[in-house]
């Protein structure tokens, strides 16, 4: 067997994880100065025992997280409390929790780890050192991880377009619902609910694999013009029409595009970006709509609703139901 | 629209020679071997004899299976798990060189531990829920009011001193060691295990 992992000399665990856990703590509480990031960096390249006692702490802390959510049904400590309004855009960069500011030392690298996320209605551009861009949309959360031979980033949930300078020594990975996307020259969208990711790929090409661990392996490229979804055990690929990729990508300007879509998935769209929810009535959920309109002026597309079809349209406090007269 | 459907064909990776990116490691560490603790401690305290150093043994384990992964990430997390406990425990036996015969019988059996049922892997959000604050009323009541200052109030060391009228190096030290006690808890025992 391979790696003798620090069994010349083995520190007690009990040592090892009290110190993983002080290093989570001070970082979650101040984050970690210039001389402290080199003395974690230190610490965590000495072995692999202290990056699994770490990173085992560290899952642990951050599953905790869930906790706090329960009791906050208001909005976050820390959070300034203005309603987000879609022309706003505000990166709410999370720098103190710990998932963010964590940062990794391997094989003697040192790599920093920044997350980046936005609330509902919001939308964000992340210049990365490398030359590329990221753009977020509604309600997304992504961690960029840049070490000297790849450019990881993590979806954690939403939907983020990518425009990829390209680098042959430093794959730019995207990883989501436990699928892999690898640039190989590219500007692509990928959104993420549940264990599904769809990709859909506007110029270049990119590679779309199925999680790395799991024993079956499926691959696929992609090329402009053709969307692809993801689930736990297939891969899917679908050419569609310029059209509708110009309207998948509308929210980058802030607007929603649909052409001979029902009311219902218009209306999920909608509820994307909003605090106030559209709901519509299942009778009249099949009408079909085409239009633009402004991600966050719900008003304007309840009023279509109202006159194009003559439906009634009744606004309660946090919903707007839209159902036959 | 016409639709390829790609799920029987399989892919080669095709950097297998580089390394693997730490990120990626660390996801798929704690999505597919940490859920796999409960498992693997059960075997290690069925097999080996001395309670006191199964948290070492542990990390050893997790170590070697790290080493491994940032070459490549093994296809199968659980059975590469199993046969590191499997060789990392002849490894410490031969060590001590005196083995006890019941040890041995009893790693005969591990050989089927890797067929043994994982822990429960896929819990929905609800009975995470459950399983969180299960975890957290077990902690002893000093860890406890600490870990939920700190965590769920969102409170600093200092505002959490100032409350519990306690130094700051107490509270740290309260909350550093009710972390590892709810990691033991949350990934070293089953769910079904929790009252």
């Amino acid at each position: 067997m391979s790696g003798d992992t620090g069994r010349a000399e083995p520190r007690p665990i009990e040592t090892v994880e009290d110190e993983a856990a002080g290093w989570l703590w001070r970082q979650h509480q101040s984050g970690l100065q210039e001389a402290d990031q080199a003395a974690f960096d230190q610490w965590l390249a000495t072995s692999s025992r202290h990056l699994a006692a770490y990173w085992r702490l560290r899952a642990t802390w951050n599953r905790t997280e869930r906790l706090a959510a329960l009791r906050r049904s208001q909005p976050q400590k820390n959070t300034r409390s203005t309603k987000p309004s879609w022309p706003v855009i505000r990166l709410a960069a999370i720098v103190c929790s710990v998932a963010l500011l964590g940062s990794a030392v391997v094989y003697g690298w040192t790599t920093r780890e920044d997350a980046y996320a936005t609330r509902l209605g919001e939308r964000a551009t992340v210049a990365l050192a490398d030359g590329s861009k990221i753009q977020l949309n509604t309600n997304t959360a992504v961690s960029v991880s840049m070490g000297p031979w790849w450019r990881t980033v993590v979806l954690k949930r939403g939907e983020a377009y990518f425009d990829v300078r390209h680098d042959e020594t430093r794959p730019f990975s995207v990883l989501a619902a436990g699928h892999r996307i690898t640039d190989l020259g590219t500007e692509f969208v990928a959104r993420t609910s549940g264990d599904k990711l769809e990709v859909t790929l506007v110029q270049g090409r990119a590679r779309l694999e199925t999680a790395s661990a799991s024993v079956q392996h499926h691959a696929t490229d992609l090329t402009p013009g053709e969307v692809a979804v993801a689930t736990a055990d297939s891969i899917s690929v679908a050419r569609i029409p310029a059209r509708q990729i110009t309207n998948a990508l509308a929210w980058r300007v802030g607007k929603l595009a649909f052409s001979h879509v029902t009311l219902a998935e218009a209306a999920s769209e909608f509820n994307r970006y909003n605090q106030t929810k559209l709901i519509i009535d299942p009778k009249v959920a099949d009408l079909q709509v085409s239009g633009t309109f402004d991600a966050g002026s719900i008003g304007t597309f309840a009023n279509m609703a109202r006159f194009a079809f003559g439906l009634r349209v009744e606004k309660r406090s946090h919903e707007i139901v839209v159902s036959n007269p | 629209m016409e639709t390829r459907d790609y799920s029987r064909i399989g892919g080669q990776p095709e950097d297998a020679a580089q390394m693997v990116p730490a990120p990626e490691v660390e996801l798929w560490f704690v999505r597919e071997v940490l859920p796999l603790e409960a498992s693997l401690m059960r075997f290690l305290r069925s097999s080996f004899r001395n309670a006191g150093e199964l948290a070492d043994l542990r990390q050893d384990i997790y170590a070697e299976l790290i080493e491994a992964a940032k070459r490549e990430i093994p296809a199968s997390a659980k059975s590469f798990l199993f046969t590191l406990a499997r060789h990392t425990m002849i490894d410490r036996m031969r060590r001590l060189r005196v083995v006890p015969m019941d040890t041995i019988s009893d790693l005969e059996k591990l050989g089927l531990a890797s067929e043994a049922p994982s822990a429960d892997r896929v819990v929905i959000a609800r009975e995470e829920l459950r399983h969180l604050r299960a975890a957290i009323d077990r902690l002893p009541p000093r860890y406890r009011e600490t870990v939920v200052m700190a965590r769920i109030d969102g409170l600093s060391g200092r505002e959490i001193a100032l409350r519990l009228n306690l130094d700051e190096s107490t509270v740290s030290h309260y909350i550093k060691k009710g972390l590892q006690l709810l990691a033991d808890t949350l990934y070293g025992e089953l769910p079904g295990e929790l009252a």
